[in-house]
């Protein structure tokens, strides 16, 4: 089962390994990662994709409250009012020939992505939407043009409504 | 005011903290602190002879005397000797606060002399860890490790210096505000008043209780009110190997440890029982045996302050996060509140049952005219001591004998290795427990093989004159792993055996201290007495013993706690 966990911690040297670590040390798996400073710079914010079920997942989440960095642990799966969660891909695509070049725009309207680079050989596309989409607008291209590079930046998730995760 | 350098700034910290006595190795990258050290007349440093022994005897220290041990080693190798130690300390869950060297931060990351990342070495086996950047951060970070390596649950705490952080030309103002304020750390303590109402009302109403308690208790320091609730409730009480002498082994109450080698009675007790009452524990694999069929008729009551050692291998019906002293005192006075009383007519038929199991006298053992047995060792040693020495051991079939015959009957006397099992641990841990309790008897229950991991400490206790017992179970053989291979592996007995052992007599004159030969039954307890005797020296008293005798009973691998076999057929 897909779970999102998100994970606020002090802001110090370290505090990220300790959470990776932590993670293939009790036998975790990874999907994706994202951390960034949160609008407190003292305090970052890691969001993490793993498979497991929900006892895992309630295991998991106490060892990552043990860490004395972390501040808040939360699995984003918990509210019943859901949650909103996008991740960003950029994709780098052949776009040599009059053709290609409208099939790649006619694609990114019907997507909503964004050409966001333009080279006489090369586009970026920007594509932002939820891991499934995401996967499903990559896929839509792959089978159209030539892909050269991808980059995913992992999923970021927050809950919708009054369910606040707050140091 | 005056200015002080980062190592004195360690020095004064580690003072204003209590600390009195420093087990320590120097090198490069502490010489600036072994010299601030020099000054200090509250810190007494025992320098020992390898950096593994130095963190054993921290821990030993700790748990010993409950207060936090500390050590100190260098960079680079002086750090990673360290690991075993940490790691032993960390499964235990022992208070310790490990202070390496580092190279100069502008070094760092460069492959430089006697540089490794300690820190990420020792990041799955640490509470916490700290690299301090500056000199103001030593006195900060020493504060949060300690703070952090004695509350909740306790653990080692590294805290890297590297070098130009106590540089001597370097001065600044000592920060004297100590308190310690960390908003991402705030353990539990106290439980939750509802899940302890819950608990009480399932002691009351249980048939078949059993109070099952562990090295949280002693680490919490809950023994009077453990006993009275056993006393109360007429619970049955056993106990894993680190929560021995919590309650007293020699009142009638106790059933014996459980586990792999606990007593049949106990696991009995536990396979049949309709409520664990399990408190301080981590239902480890060498107590549960087999998860799925663990206590299959038994309600849970967890307790402990680590909320991740709940539900992690053993499910519990009732979780109760907090302090295993608190948690008690507050079942107590619920029960009180309440005016609860225990299931009478259940716990009659109950006790039948059990004395019954007990009945079997499961630690009963055969015996060879003319060949001492490890087992005797253990309970002559329990005879002279009267039962009030403390007991470092080392790791294998020793360990499970003094666990399962000396009668521990207070906490903190049993300082072993049960988590990680650290063959080594016992000698170094005894040096710190003699060094923390100048006034009691420490002896060390080793075996021939582990006593040889860190045998180098009889110098330490020469040097600073640690009058520490030591009792090796000689039967020239690794006897655990023996008798695994005999068991398990059709009696091929690969790479166990010890034959070429030194004279341990003659190794402790070598270092200056004195030595017994002994491998007659009718001698064993005239040995024992005579070395208790001595009572300023040193002495190892070489025991030949019977190189196959067996640890029993034994629970049958992937069985439930109930499957045990008594004797080897």
């Amino acid at each position: 089962m897909r779970q999102i966990i998100s994970i606020l911690l002090e802001n110090e040297t370290g505090a990220l390994s300790r959470v990776v670590g932590l993670f293939s040390q009790r036998g975790y798996n990874i999907e994706d990662i994202t951390a960034a400073p949160t609008e407190d710079k003292s305090v970052s914010r890691i969001t993490i994709l793993t498979e497991g079920d929900n006892i895992a997942v309630e295991r998991i989440t106490k060892q990552l409250h043990k860490l004395v960095n972390v501040i808040k642990v939360s699995s984003l799966a918990d509210d019943h009012e859901g949650i909103v969660e996008r991740e960003i891909l950029f994709v780098k695509v052949q776009c040599i020939g009059h053709t290609v070049r409208s099939e790649i725009k006619d694609l990114c309207e019907i997507f909503r992505a964004e050409i966001v680079d333009v080279t006489p050989e090369l586009y970026i596309l920007q594509y932002v939407n939820t891991s499934s989409e995401v996967d499903r607008f990559l896929k839509a291209v792959s089978e159209q043009v030539d892909v050269v590079e991808t980059v995913r930046s992992g999923v970021c998730g927050i809950f919708r409504g009054d369910h606040s995760l707050r140091a | 005011m005056a200015l002080l350098t980062g190592a004195q700034m360690l020095v004064r910290t580690l003072e204003d903290l209590g600390v009195e006595y420093l087990f320590g190795y120097p090198g490069g990258a502490v010489l600036d602190i072994y010299d601030a050290l020099l000054d200090s007349e509250k810190i007494h440093h025992v320098h020992g002879r390898h950096e593994q022994g130095v963190c054993h005897a921290a821990d030993g220290y700790a748990r010993a005397t409950g207060r936090v041990g500390v050590c100190l080693v260098t960079s680079g190798p002086g750090a990673t000797n360290t690991v075993t130690a940490i790691a032993t300390a960390y499964m235990d869950s022992i208070p310790m606060v490990v202070i390496t060297g580092q190279v100069g931060t502008p070094l760092i990351g460069s492959d430089a002399f006697q540089e490794v990342d300690t820190v990420g070495i020792t990041r799955p086996i640490v509470k916490h860890s700290y690299l301090c950047q500056s000199a103001l951060d030593i006195p900060k970070f020493v504060r949060q490790a300690f703070y952090l390596a004695s509350s909740g649950r306790p653990g080692p705490v590294v805290v890297d210096i590297p070098k130009d952080c106590v540089r001597p030309s370097l001065r600044f103002e000592y920060p004297e505000d100590a308190a310690v304020h960390m908003r991402s750390y705030n353990p539990t303590r106290t439980g939750h008043r509802g899940q302890i109402k819950r608990a009480c009302k399932l002691l009351a109403e249980a048939q078949r209780p059993v109070l099952m308690i562990g090295g949280g208790a002693v680490i919490a320091k809950a023994s009077d009110k453990l006993i009275k609730l056993a006393h109360d409730f007429k619970l049955p009480v056993t106990a894993t190997m680190m929560g021995l002498g919590v309650f007293p082994s020699t009142d009638p109450q106790f059933i014996g440890m459980l586990g792999m080698h606990g007593t049949y009675e106990a696991n009995q007790a536990m396979d049949k029982s309709d409520l664990v009452l399990a408190i301080g524990v981590r239902f480890d694999d060498r107590v549960t045996n087999a998860i799925d069929k663990f206590c299959p008729a038994a309600k849970i009551v967890h307790v402990d302050i680590d909320p991740a050692s709940i539900s992690k291998t053993v499910t519990a019906d009732l979780p109760i996060v907090g302090d295993a002293d608190i948690v008690t005192g507050q079942i107590l006075d619920t029960i009180a509140d309440l005016k609860l009383s225990c299931n009478q007519d259940g716990l009659k038929s109950w006790w039948e049952q059990i004395e019954e199991w007990r009945s079997l006298d499961s630690l009963k053992y055969a015996t060879t005219p003319g060949v001492i047995q490890p087992q005797d060792i253990v309970k002559s040693l329990y005879k002279a001591t009267h039962g009030d020495a403390i007991i470092a051991t080392d790791v294998g079939q020793h360990q499970m004998f003094v666990a399962q015959f000396y009668k521990f009957d207070k906490p903190n006397c049993n300082l072993t290795s049960g988590g990680l099992g650290t063959m080594g641990y016992g000698f170094p841990a005894a040096i710190g427990a003699k060094v923390g309790c100048p006034d009691k008897t420490v002896c060390l229950v080793t075996g021939d093989g582990s006593f040889q991991m860190n045998i180098q400490e009889l110098s330490t206790c020469l040097q600073f004159n640690i009058p520490v017992k030591i009792f090796i179970c000689d039967n020239e053989t690794l006897g655990m792993v023996r008798q695994w291979q005999k068991l398990f592996y059709r009696g091929r007995i690969s790479s166990t055996n010890m034959q070429s052992n030194p004279d341990f007599v003659a190794v402790a004159k070598a270092y200056g201290h004195e030595g017994i030969y002994v491998d007659k039954p009718e001698e064993l307890d005239a040995a024992i007495e005579k070395a208790l005797s001595m009572q300023d020296k040193l002495v190892v008293v070489d025991i030949k013993c019977n190189t196959d005798a067996m640890v029993l009973p034994m629970q049958q691998m992937r069985g439930s706690m109930a499957d045990m076999f008594l004797n080897e057929d």
